[in-house]
């Protein structure tokens, strides 16, 4: 599953990357394998997405999060 | 000042580095250039205890030592280019104790720099608060430096921090934190080799970065891309590893001294909060809301201070008046410096405001969330949710918000909101529509709460945001992208204001403002005086004369003769001359040649009309009255039919005027420095020019 389709309020494990420039610039905001990912809300409009992970909170735009594969 | 040891503040952005640079430095800073490039260099000085001097060098915050924008891209710089005189002695790296695993990666990158390292954990009272214990003796000893737990904000260890930086060896001690040479061991060793470089991550990061990095000689460039060509070396598939090696290292290193409470989940505070500000209907209501609150109080907040202002230098031109003797001199002085000086101090008060109310709306962290409800808004007219804060920026000044546009990594994102930021409407044209509003929009309240001329205003700002996105929209089709656009931004949590930061900014932003503007407006200002007060051949002389002749003083009162002679003058000096050149020009927008002068003058900034209006009308007037620009302009009358020169169509067209053109030689020289290019300042400054002179046009014919 990717972290696009995950619904708000759910958890979910990384598993990896389908693109390597944008899993550089994740995993340096501390978005890599192994880490757990929450879906926190959504932006009004739809896109983009908020998740908790690495004990912060991360803005992503859902096509950068279609990128990352749960487990 | 000479300093004994220069120390640089490093750390992820929202960690409170500015808080300590600050706690350090106290008003002891400054703002200046890195070398060769035009990002803002703060430095300030701090007293050690052992008597030293140490200056303090606060660098852009980044997560990685690997540049994703512009702004990030100094980091490296400063602390690997061996030629820089800012290069430091010793780092400061500024961890947030609440968020340590992701704030250590760019602590593990910068140690194995084997620069000299301190630990300044800051933010332990939130870390405690959400059941996160250190080990701070544990973490320190493991990685071989020293560790000063600090509250920036409440400024606790800040003493033990300057005393361990006095302490701070010369040589690094920390720990190696992964093996870098495995990453791309023959790449390393030959780079270490020919350059002469013995640190393995200086050879790493040198691979990674080496295309833009100033300080390498293009020979130098070319052959390390030519050993990346010999071993293969993929940029990328480096970093990833290199990054997972790191994390890797993090994680063992807080499995040992970090403990988490595994607290009930509770819900946090920021969380709460998001959940009311980035609500569906709410989150949007109450972003205008407050923008709409941020008007009405920059009008309501202001006019007594600004009342004062006026007050006093209208008590000023009285006092010069009275004591110095009447003459060239006096009038320079009082007509010229002091006009021209009143009508742009009175704005101090807006300007300040403005800028406190943007500086509580990036401390608190909603601008970061305007930004996330913004972005697919944004997006659609060929913006980014980041170009949200250079915009809103605009508001106060187009030039740190052009500056500022560094952070959004996708080119032609930034290019674009480049292009428009300059129409939102700045503090330079907040003198010219309130003087122009006060003059045609009566002072009522309407629907109860509202104030119109505070309405007017509030159009005016709806109006050049409006015109910004639909510039932008035109430009989406028009440029053509570079790389793919991404949105990955940290959230931070609602933190409080810090209110001295926020004086402090009221207070740089003022000062920069007097500075910047007095400087021009003096020199404009004698200019302009020079140029009203002196004709071309002896046409003057011609005047005085005219008026001697018994015609003239016999049937005039001394009063109205004195105007006459003032008002002919003007119209025969230099200026009047001027103006009446280009009079023919913008005659369709409804001007005369005297607004045609203050056209002239305010080419270079906007704000210099109302002190030309002031100045002009000084010159024009009854010498021996004293009037604030807002009557001497209300009492103005067209010189040709008599009816009052500034109607509301007259201006409503010089408001449309100054919302488009680019009257701004600051910003026309920022974009030049962000782009490098004379063609996109030329391009935004003929694309402006045309939109205002037809909408001026329009405005006119359609009200007149």
């Amino acid at each position: 599953m990717k972290l696009s389709q995950l619904k708000v309020g759910k958890k979910g494990i990384v598993k990896g990357f389908t693109d390597l420039e944008m899993s550089v610039k994740l995993m340096e905001m501390g978005c890599l394998p192994g880490e757990e990912v929450t879906v926190e809300r959504v932006a009004p409009l739809g896109d983009p997405i908020a998740i908790n992970v690495s004990g912060y909170q991360l803005s992503l735009r859902k096509r950068e999060a279609s990128t990352i594969i749960l487990l | 000042m000479k300093a004994d040891i220069r120390v640089a503040l490093v750390g992820n952005p929202n960690t409170g580095k500015s808080t300590l640079f600050n706690a350090l430095t106290g008003l002891n800073q400054k703002i200046g250039n890195f070398p060769g490039v035009t990002v803002d260099k703060k430095t300030g000085f701090c007293d050690l205890p052992d008597g030293r001097k140490a200056e303090i060098i606060d660098l852009p915050g980044t997560y990685s030592l690997y540049p994703k924008s512009k702004d990030e891209s100094i980091v490296f710089s400063v602390l690997a280019d061996q030629t820089n005189t800012a290069r430091p002695d010793l780092v400061v790296i500024i961890l947030d104790a609440s968020n340590l695993k992701r704030n250590l990666l760019l602590y593990t990158q910068v140690a194995d720099l084997k620069i000299p390292v301190v630990v300044a954990l800051n933010m332990m009272d939130l870390a405690t608060r959400s059941g996160i214990t250190i080990d701070i003796d544990a973490f320190a000893k493991k990685l071989n430096v020293p560790v000063v737990p600090i509250s920036a904000r409440k400024l606790q260890g800040i003493d033990q921090l300057k005393q361990t930086i006095s302490y701070a060896n010369k040589l690094s001690l920390q720990e190696d934190t992964i093996d870098v040479r495995s990453l791309a061991p023959q790449l390393i060793a030959q780079i270490g080799e020919e350059m002469r470089v013995d640190n393995p991550y200086y050879a790493l990061q040198l691979a990674h970065q080496h295309e833009h990095l100033t300080f390498l000689t293009p020979q130098q460039s070319d052959r390390i891309e030519e050993l990346e060509q010999v071993h293969a070396f993929h940029s990328q598939k480096a970093q990833a590893a290199e990054t997972i090696a790191r994390y890797n290292f993090i994680n063992d290193l807080l499995y040992d001294t970090v403990t988490k409470k595994e607290t009930a989940h509770e819900e946090s505070w920021s969380n709460r909060i998001d959940k009311v500000l980035t609500h569906k209907v709410f989150g949007f209501v109450i972003f205008f809301a407050i923008l709409m609150f941020m008007f009405q109080a920059i009008f309501a907040w202001s006019a007594y201070p600004m009342e004062l202002i006026e007050s006093l230098f209208v008590w000023l031109e009285a006092t010069v008046k009275n004591i110095l003797p009447a003459g060239p001199l006096t009038s320079l002085l009082a007509d010229g410096i002091l006009a021209g000086l009143s009508g742009v101090m009175v704005f101090i008060p807006q300007i300040a405001i403005l800028f406190a109310f943007i500086s509580i709306l990036e401390d608190t962290g909603y601008m970061a969330r305007v930004t996330f409800m913004m972005d697919k808004l944004m997006r659609k007219v060929g913006l980014n949710g980041k170009s949200v804060v250079p915009l809103i920026g605009g508001f106060a000044c187009a030039v740190p918000s052009i500056m500022s546009t560094r952070t959004i990594e996708n080119w032609k994102d930034r290019m674009i909101t480049i292009m428009v930021t300059p129409l939102v409407t700045c503090s330079a044209r907040l003198p010219v529509y309130t003087l122009l509003i006060a003059l045609v929009v009566p002072h009522r309240t309407v629907w109860g709460v509202f104030n119109l001329q505070g309405l007017a205003l509030t159009g005016m700002y709806l109006l050049s945001l409006v015109s910004a996105i639909v510039v932008a929209f035109v430009l989406k089709y028009i440029l053509k992208a570079r790389d793919r656009g991404y949105f990955i931004m940290e959230l931070p949590v609602y933190r409080m204001p810090r209110w001295n930061n926020v004086a402090l900014t009221m207070y740089d932003r003022a000062k920069a403002f007097v500075i910047q503007a007095g400087k021009i407006i003096i020199s404009v200002s004698i200019i302009l005086w020079v140029l009203a007060s002196y004709g071309p051949g002896n046409r003057f002389e011609q005047i005085d004369q005219k008026y001697q002749q018994p015609q003239y003083t016999k049937t005039l009162k001394p009063d109205e003769l004195d105007r006459r002679i003032a008002s002919e003058k003007l119209e025969n000096s230099y200026a009047g001359v001027l103006g009446h050149t280009i009079e023919p020009a913008i005659r369709p927008l409804g001007y005369d040649w005297k607004i045609g002068i203050a056209l002239i003058t305010s080419f270079f900034a906007r704000e210099v009309f109302v002190g030309t209006m002031a100045t002009i009308y000084s010159v024009d007037g009854d010498a021996d009255r004293i009037d604030s620009v807002e009557q001497k302009m209300h009492n103005a009358r067209n010189s040709e039919t008599g009816q009052p020169a500034f109607t509301l169509a007259v201006a409503l067209s010089l408001m449309m005027f100054y919302a488009f053109a680019m009257q701004c030689a600051s910003t026309v020289a920022v974009v030049y420095r962000e782009t490098k290019d004379w063609r996109w300042p030329a391009a935004q400054f003929a694309y402006m020019t045309v939109l205002a002179y037809s909408i001026a046009f329009i405005t006119y014919q359609v009200l007149k």
